[in-house]
């Protein structure tokens, strides 16, 4: 059957088109093939333990951006969301939902990204779902991943645990995957590009564990909503006041002009391959020798305390001029500024 | 351990902290020789964001008050433009391109989000409107113009690109309004709770510093310009502080040498060739005389108001709402009944709330 260069409705309809479209286009992305297995679930062995599951679905525009596109973001941020709960990612889910017209270029190119990322962050894409819509109904591709991860035997992070005169840290720099898609939205070209980091955490999150245990209270990765967001979540859930030192933020230098430039907070945009942890004070130089040790960590930093909750709980920014305000969880769509 | 706030890391970093420390001592020596409370206003939108963001507040001694002024564009804009707005986005002629920040505010009853139509566009320029017109020729696309000094000439630019280029399908909705009268309004209102004004550097760099002369001369209030960092901000209010102490009313900058007493004369130039000054209604302020821009007369075909017909403006304000209280610095956001309850950012009442730039919004995310 000849390959078409469009996505048409029959390749969602079950038929030959579709059959052909999933053994020569879609699975072959992904390594040897071995592992996708074409019953309508499939099954995986796991050893003794707690499964965790989590499903990410992934809308985003531009479909390619300078650090990613949509099918790496698909993989990363499932994998990531297992990660922070503690778990070892073992298999995904891929279920794709198509718009009529869509260039098979652009869906190959989307694959082959969705299947080098799950090879190098060794992780399965073992079943998943293909439907077309009509033109209009959605936005060329939508992406939706599931994954299921054990969790690993020391591993217990939870809001309950986190205690006043604990340790908040960071891996590296913050918005940088926001800012670089709104400034391409935007049309804004810096003469040093921004660059997404959007990236599978697992290894960093796994040393963790693995060599401070319980003393890992928390770990998030501060996606849409940002810093903020997270930070106010655990200051909610977990009662306590969080405070931040400015000057410890690691944040660059371009991605402050663009956030200057569109009236944005970087606290309150995404990051991609950021984890926030939140440790017992003893093992913070552990943590940042460890992060450090990994290029994924090379400018992780210490940036804030939990402090007892005198009222409500809140977050609290020391500003690099001493001044002190607070940091909010953001309205849900940053919106640029007039002037 | 516990964050410090004021780490130095290397040279820069300490000389910064000792400018801080500086811009702090004489805030503080001032203050304590004036004795009495010292109100401030700070013109800009950008710089009430800034001072919150910095939490400068946090930083100033008792007796020195900031005021917020009535320089955030959306939180000044009349209700009846935006319901003029709204109108024309529930055609299916048109096209309406705005500024990100105009979108939550609330007409009668929906905001532009809350249509939820396609032909609701934000842009970040005035370029991107223009550009939406060449490629929608079957429909009129509305620019909403709105903004002071530092956005009147890019939507002047457009208007004579459009002219030059044939683009017959371009108007703009002229919300534009100027700082200097608006200043000088809030003094003559009898309004005696400003001290003095810190001016923005942006909107100074075009206007020249001279403009501030008459508010000086006649109303003896201090102006000094100030940039929207941090230690900026300090040392602005510090050169206020030293005004009153010492009974001057002057004008200064501490924003460089991108402020000269002329401005911009080629901004400037643009903004006259296309524009000029009308009566036009402030929120909370009422009209103001000479302190709104409309097109000439001469471009006529691109002021929307002519376009579609529009012969006046009405204006209505939401009952309860004191964002004209609070843009005339007669209140402080928390003091008005429907901050944090009816009124929030999810839910603002007032554009004093929505827009990024508005006191009430920057009270509620960054205060307390």
């Amino acid at each position: 059957m000849e390959k078409q260069k469009k996505i048409m409705l029959a390749h969602g309809g079950g038929g030959r088109l579709m059959g052909d479209l999933i053994q020569r286009t879609i699975v072959p992305k992904f390594g040897d093939g071995q592992s996708v297995q074409l019953t309508d679930s499939a099954t995986v062995d796991v050893p003794a333990g707690k499964l965790s599951f989590t499903t990410d679905s992934f809308v985003v525009k531009p479909l390619f951006f300078n650090g990613g596109d949509i099918g790496k973001l698909a993989v990363c941020g499932t994998v990531n969301d297992l990660a922070v709960a503690g778990a070892k990612p073992l298999a995904l889910s891929l279920s794709l939902i198509l718009e009529e017209g869509l260039d098979m270029d652009i869906l190959e190119k989307v694959l082959q990204s969705i299947g080098d990322t799950a090879k190098a962050a060794n992780v399965n894409i073992i079943t998943g779902d293909t439907k077309v819509v009509e033109k209009g109904s959605a936005d060329e591709i939508f992406v939706n991943t599931a994954g299921v991860g054990m969790l690993m035997g020391n591993a217990d992070p939870s809001f309950a645990r986190i205690k006043p005169g604990d340790v908040i840290l960071v891996n590296g720099t913050l918005g940088d995957h926001g800012m670089t898609i709104m400034s391409q939205r935007e049309g804004l070209k810096f003469d040093t590009p921004l660059k997404s980091d959007c990236v599978c955490l697992h290894e960093l999150t796994e040393m963790l564990y693995n060599d401070c245990g319980n003393a890992v209270k928390f770990m998030r990765d501060p996606t849409r909503g940002g810093l903020a967001a997270t930070l106010n979540e655990v200051a909610q859930s977990a009662g306590v006041n969080v405070e931040l030192d400015e000057t410890a933020l690691p944040i660059d230098k371009t991605v402050q002009t663009a956030a200057d430039m569109l009236g944005f907070d970087l606290l309150n945009i995404a990051n991609e391959g950021k984890v926030l942890a939140v440790v017992d004070a003893e093992v913070v130089d552990r943590v940042i020798d460890l992060w450090k040790s990994h290029p994924l960590g090379e400018k992780a930093a210490v940036i804030g305390t939990i402090a007892e909750a005198d009222g409500s709980p809140l977050v609290e920014l020391v500003t690099k001029i001493g001044g002190r305000r607070i940091v909010q969880t953001p309205y849900g769509r940053e919106l640029p500024r007039i002037c | 351990m516990k964050p410090s706030g004021l780490r130095p890391s290397n040279r820069k970093a300490t000389e910064m902290l000792e400018r801080i420390e500086q811009a702090r001592k004489s805030i503080h020596s001032a203050c304590e020789k004036v004795g009495r409370q010292i109100q401030v206003m700070e013109v800009c939108g950008t710089h009430t964001v800034s001072i919150f963001r910095h939490g400068i507040r946090t930083l100033l001694p008792e007796n020195l008050k900031m005021l917020s002024g009535p320089g955030c564009p959306v939180c000044v804009t009349d209700q009846g433009y935006i319901d003029v707005v709204m109108d024309l986005a529930r055609r299916d002629d048109t096209i309406i391109a705005t500024y990100g920040d105009m979108i939550r505010v609330p007409g009668k009853g929906d905001s532009l989000e809350s249509l939820h139509r396609d032909n609701i566009k934000v842009v970040l320029s005035t370029d991107n409107g223009l550009a939406l017109a060449k490629k929608h020729p079957d429909k009129t696309v509305v620019f909403v113009a709105v903004g002071f000094e530092t956005t009147t000439p890019a939507s002047a630019v457009a208007v004579a690109d459009a002219a030059r280029e044939g683009v017959g399908n371009f108007c703009i909705l002229s919300g534009h309004k100027l700082v200097v009268p608006a200043m000088k309004a809030l003094l003559g209102s009898k309004n005696d709770k400003i001290d003095a004004f810190l001016c923005p550097g942006h909107v100074s760099v075009i206007l020249g510093s001279d403009a501030y002369r008459s508010v000086v001369d006649e109303f003896n209030r201090p102006c000094v310009v100030a940039g929207f960092e941090g230690v900026q901000i300090l040392e602005g209010l510090a050169k206020i502080c030293e005004q009153i102490a010492d009974g001057r009313a002057e004008i200064d900058s501490v924003y460089g040498a991108a402020v000269t007493p002329q401005g911009n004369r080629t901004a400037w130039k643009i903004i006259t060739d296309m524009f000029e000054p009308c009566d036009g209604p402030w929120r909370g302020l009422g009209v103001i005389p000479g302190a709104t821009m409309r097109l000439k007369n001469q471009y006529k075909q691109f002021d929307a108001l002519h376009r579609f017909g529009i012969e006046e403006v009405p204006s209505e304000e939401p009952a309860g709402c004191q964002c004209g209280q609070i843009l005339c610095g007669l209140m402080d956001p928390p003091q008005c009944g429907l901050f944090g309850k009816k009124c929030t950012p999810d839910t603002p009442v007032g554009p004093c709330m929505v827009s990024t730039e508005g006191a009430c919004s920057a009270w509620y995310k960054y205060g307390r």
